[in-house]
């Protein structure tokens, strides 16, 4: 592939053809802001915070959806371009509430953190705002469109990455959001809650219902695990406080699904500490179950199996296997069915 | 023979499965395959109808159908003139509709060809006297002549009037003079021959030449070289290529391109025939605006009847070139003009703008080279075809070739459609063509290219108007909308005018122009309520200049520009809002008090009497005064006093 070499604030860079100016940036070390930019995303160029000065170009382009040129030179911190990136905080905090206190999202929200390094108070303007009921008609996403700033990362990830296209773009202008078809509530559209656009919204628009008021980002200790739900193996981040796992957000390493999870996956964790969980194993005597030890559990299933085995046969038994289990797992209970019971009467549950 | 389009005879075998190669020549100087004189008497009867000679007795009596001239009443005027020339028992003279004229103030206009007697204003009642005077004793009706607004003089003849005498109608020639609905009418104007020249003569490449020296620039506003892109087009890789027409005019006031498809549409079809053959694309959309119903009913008659008779469709003239057209309207947002959000518009996506690059000519319609250009550029590629590049490249100045059609209104006297050659100066524009400021009033400001355009001072009225002075000055020529504005404009409510457009019209998209243009008019709004404050021009300035730097489309980078170009001409207005609260042209009723003159005041009562609040006192014959805690600026006691002893102070 042939590439192409541009000047950076004075560095030069050398990029495979076709690597936009913010790649390029970013390969070389300087970092450029983005709101509406995600690499797994298509770019709409719509936040326009990414703006950057190139030599010869009319007005300050988008650096991510600018293709870096051989020879270009450009500019990430020229005045102008400092000036817009502040005009552009200054005019997302005008329609934004100050609300970082309670806000869910503080210390991992991008505009706040912008805000911040750029100096910005949200005090320029005194206008309109735009007003919404806050829609947590839902067990999982709370969605509060007062913090939009219309970055439209809901709008891609929910088309592009789980094809299920909940959100589109509705009214106009200033009144303009990603709305659900017919702008109802995420409980009666199609939404399967699979929590992908939480996992991308910038600021506190989109956020976990189950993490609210749990603890601040700052104090969750974040354990990369794999789901135990079903055999795909994928990996997420067990959110930890004080040794209780309060919330499961996305990690973007994840081999398997980067930041893809099911609603299983991101929302079903609540069972781990749930007052009805069983943690040690029942028998029943008298017609009641009794608590057991592990030892007289598995003694007490070998047992009858064997008993059942030789008094009818292996076919006599079957055996039920899950998805929620691994290969090996299956493999294993594969394994005991035909060799150690002797049937092949052997299935499992596809769904969990 | 009853169409001049039909077979004359049964040697005439031209037929969409068998086209003719010399079919457009054939139906005005044929027959052409055979002899006979038979045949050609035929056409020459047709012929001799539409193109009228002076020694004939043939009349043709022109009624406007354009929608400027439908919404003053000529749809009347058409069927009692149609039914009293036959009750009159008038022979050789035919009734017919055309597009617009462009004077649209003086509709419901009447033309009486062939010696182009110009009646405006006229009503069904009117008709009657018209058939009676005019076509049986060649009697003019004085009483419906255009009076100049200057001399006071009336114009018998349509060359006569100043609002045409400057024009110089190249785009707009055929607009009222032929019925649009008819195909064979634009075919007798010349109409189809910069088709066939170009089918006949040219390789697409060098079609792309002769538009590319033409020098034709873009009329839909930015004025990029037409060539140009057509060769971006031609050059680009793709199984399939798209003409797409910009029709979805949305300027405030601008009407060129309704009025060219109502009044010409065959010359658009024409334009994207040839555009489509040389950039190599076999279908086009003509992307209307919904709110041109008429335009979209004219141009799909002319569509049918061109794939009626061969000029679209397949193997078009036995030039083994085809091409199809489809019409899309629009759906009321203005920001689909912009040309990716047509293209999204006509995929059936959201109009909303994407990222350019890549260009339409490279990834377009369904992500196809497309070519895009607007009606009016369209409308002007028959005739570089057909009279060659170098003649069209001879007109306008060096950098902004041919002509262009203005659409002029506010304060002058003369508004509507004018086509003028690039160059001319503002000043003969407006009081040349628009007969000056009405109602003796002072020239101010024009406001040139719409919302996206910028207002000129009195010191530029002489700068010529091209693409490349009008953007030195701080304006652009946008889509052509000129707005003139007299000493009674405020010049920050205008400002704010187009700010709300703007600000309606964004597509919400981008944050400089979604949050933007809503600061900005938020600004704008509290000065003219007289709530500016110190520092009020600055945020705008330093907010014009952000969102102009880095919106994402054309409507973001331009939305400041009326805050712009009034804040470089006419800061002091500002200034005077803010700091006097004061609005020097008494527009702001926040920042305006109604006086009144004791040196003219008569005592006559008639404003006391008039207030609707009660807020004037004073005797009969006394001195009268207004009380400014009750006055509610309402302005009727200005309005009543006869003796204009009331003034804002």
């Amino acid at each position: 592939m042939s590439e192409v070499t541009i000047t950076i604030d004075g560095q030069e860079v050398t990029v495979p053809a076709g690597t936009t100016v913010l790649q390029a940036a970013r390969m070389a070390g300087i970092e450029i802001p983005t709101l509406c930019h995600d690499p797994e995303l298509t770019s709409p160029g719509a936040c326009r915070l990414c703006v950057v000065e190139i030599e010869g170009m009319r007005n300050l382009p988008a650096s991510c959806v600018t293709t870096a040129g051989d020879g270009m030179v450009v500019n990430t911190i020229s005045p102008d371009v400092m000036d817009a990136r502040k005009t552009v905080i200054e005019l997302l905090l005008a329609n934004h509430p100050e609300d970082c206190l309670t806000c869910e999202r503080t210390g991992q929200c991008r505009l706040q953190e912008y805000a911040y390094h750029y100096g910005v108070r949200g005090d320029v303007f005194h206008g309109d705002r735009t007003e919404f009921p806050i829609d947590d008609s839902n067990p999982f996403i709370v969605r509060d469109l007062n913090k939009c700033i219309r970055c439209g990362k809901c709008v891609r990830v929910c088309d592009e990455v789980q094809g299920r296209s909940i959100y589109s773009f509705a009214y106009r202008g200033f009144d303009s959001i990603p709305a659900t078809a017919m702008d109802e509530s995420l409980a009666e559209s199609e939404c399967v809650f699979c929590g992908s656009c939480v996992s991308v919204c910038p600021t506190g628009a989109l956020t976990e219902k189950m993490m609210h008021g749990v603890g601040r980002s700052w104090e969750l200790e974040k354990i990369k695990t794999t789901c135990p739900y079903c055999g795909v193996g994928c990996n997420f981040d067990l959110n930890v406080k004080d040794g209780k796992v309060v919330g499961v957000t996305s990690n973007a390493e994840s081999e398997v699904n980067g930041r893809a999870l099911c609603v299983k996956g991101r929302f079903g964790y609540n069972f781990i500490d749930h007052p009805d969980r069983l943690t040690k194993p029942l028998i029943k005597k008298d017609g009641e179950f009794q608590e057991a030890t592990w030892e007289e559990a598995i003694n007490l299933v070998a047992e009858k199996f064997t008993q059942i085995k030789q008094e009818h046969g292996g076919d006599a038994l079957a055996l039920f296997s899950s998805a929620r289990c691994t290969n090996e797992e299956n493999y294993l209970a594969n394994k005991f069915c035909r060799a150690v019971l002797g049937t092949n009467n052997i299935d499992h549950c596809a769904r969990l | 023979m009853d169409n001049l389009m039909v077979a004359c005879c049964s040697k005439c075998n031209h037929s969409l499965s068998n086209p003719c190669k010399d079919y457009i020549l054939c139906r005005t100087e044929g027959p052409i395959c055979h002899d006979s004189k038979e045949c050609k008497e035929k056409r020459e009867t047709f012929i001799g109808k539409v193109d009228l000679a002076e020694d004939k007795p043939h009349r043709r009596v022109l009624i406007c159908a354009g929608t400027g001239c439908i919404s003053s009443g000529s749809k009347d005027v058409h069927s009692e003139m149609l039914a009293a020339v036959e009750n009159a028992g008038i022979e050789d003279c035919e009734v017919t509709i055309t597009g617009c004229h462009g004077f649209c103030e003086q509709g419901p206009i009447v033309i009486i060809e062939p010696e182009g007697i110009f009646y405006g204003g006229v009503s069904a009642d009117d008709v009657e006297e018209i058939v009676e005077k005019q076509l049986k004793d060649g009697e003019i009706v004085e009483r419906l002549l255009f009076t100049e607004p200057n001399s006071g003089e009336k114009d018998k003849y349509y060359r006569d009037i100043m609002f045409y005498k400057k024009q110089e109608r190249t785009v707009l020639k055929n607009c009222g003079h032929i019925n649009p609905e008819k195909i064979e009418e634009y075919i007798i104007a010349g109409g189809y021959r910069g088709l066939l020249r170009t089918l006949c003569d040219f390789k697409a490449l060098e079609v792309i030449e002769q538009v590319k020296t033409s020098g034709l620039r873009g009329r839909g506003g930015a004025g990029f070289p037409t060539g140009l892109k057509w060769q971006f087009t031609a050059q680009a890789e793709g199984d399939q290529k798209y003409v797409v027409c910009n029709a979805d005019e949305g300027d405030p006031g601008a009407f060129m391109d309704r009025s060219v498809l109502e009044g010409n549409p065959h010359a658009v079809i024409e334009g994207m025939l040839i555009a489509g053959y040389a950039v190599g694309a076999s279908e086009g959309y003509v992307y209307v605006r919904a709110e041109y119903p008429l335009a979209i009913k004219r141009l799909q008659k002319a569509i049918t009847q061109a794939e009626q008779f061969g000029i679209l469709g397949d193997n078009i003239l036995d030039s083994g070139f085809s091409f199809r057209l489809k019409i899309k309207a629009g759906a009321g947002a203005f920001v689909c003009g912009e040309e990716t959000a047509l293209l999204n518009s006509i995929e059936g996506e959201r109009g909303m703008p994407r990222v350019r690059p890549p260009f339409p000519a490279n990834k377009g319609l369904w992500q196809k080279p497309t070519l895009l250009n607007n009606v009016e550029t369209y409308a002007n590629v028959p005739i570089i075809m057909e009279k060659g590049g170098e003649w069209y490249a001879s007109r306008g100045t060096e950098k902004s070739k041919g002509t262009k059609v203005f659409a002029l209104t506010g304060k002058v006297n003369n508004t509507g459609l004018a086509e003028v050659p690039m160059g001319i100066s503002m000043r003969e524009i407006i009081f040349d063509i628009g007969g000056g400021i009405n109602n003796g009033k002072k020239f101010k400001a024009v406001q040139i290219g719409g919302p996206s355009g910028g207002c000129l001072p009195e010191d530029k009225l002489d700068l010529p108007v091209d693409y490349d002075s009008l953007i030195s000055a701080g304006a652009m020529m946008g889509s052509g909308g000129l707005v003139v504005m007299d000493e009674t404009t405020c010049m920050v409510d205008l400002a704010r005018f187009f700010l709300t457009f703007t600000q309606n019209e964004s597509c919400g998209k981008c944050t400089p122009c979604r949050e933007g243009t809503k600061r900005m008019l938020e600004i704008l709004t509290r000065i003219t309520e007289g709530e500016g404050q110190e520092g009020d021009i600055e945020t705008l300035e330093r907010m014009a200049k952000s969102v102009k730097n880095t919106s994402l489309c054309g409507l973001g980078q331009t939305a400041p520009n009326p805050i712009l170009s009034t804040l470089r001409y006419f800061r002091d207005e500002y200034e005077a809002h803010i700091k006097k609260k004061w609005c020097p042209a008494g527009v702001c009723t926040a920042l305006t008090t109604f006086k009144i003159d004791p040196e003219k005041c008569t005592g006559c009562r008639r404003c006391a009497k008039n207030c609707p609040v009660e807020a004037i006192k004073g005797e009969v014959k006394g001195i009268h005064e207004i009380d400014p805690e009750i006055c509610t600026k309402c302005g009727t006691c200005m309005e009543k006093c006869k003796f204009e002893a009331v003034y804002k102070g």
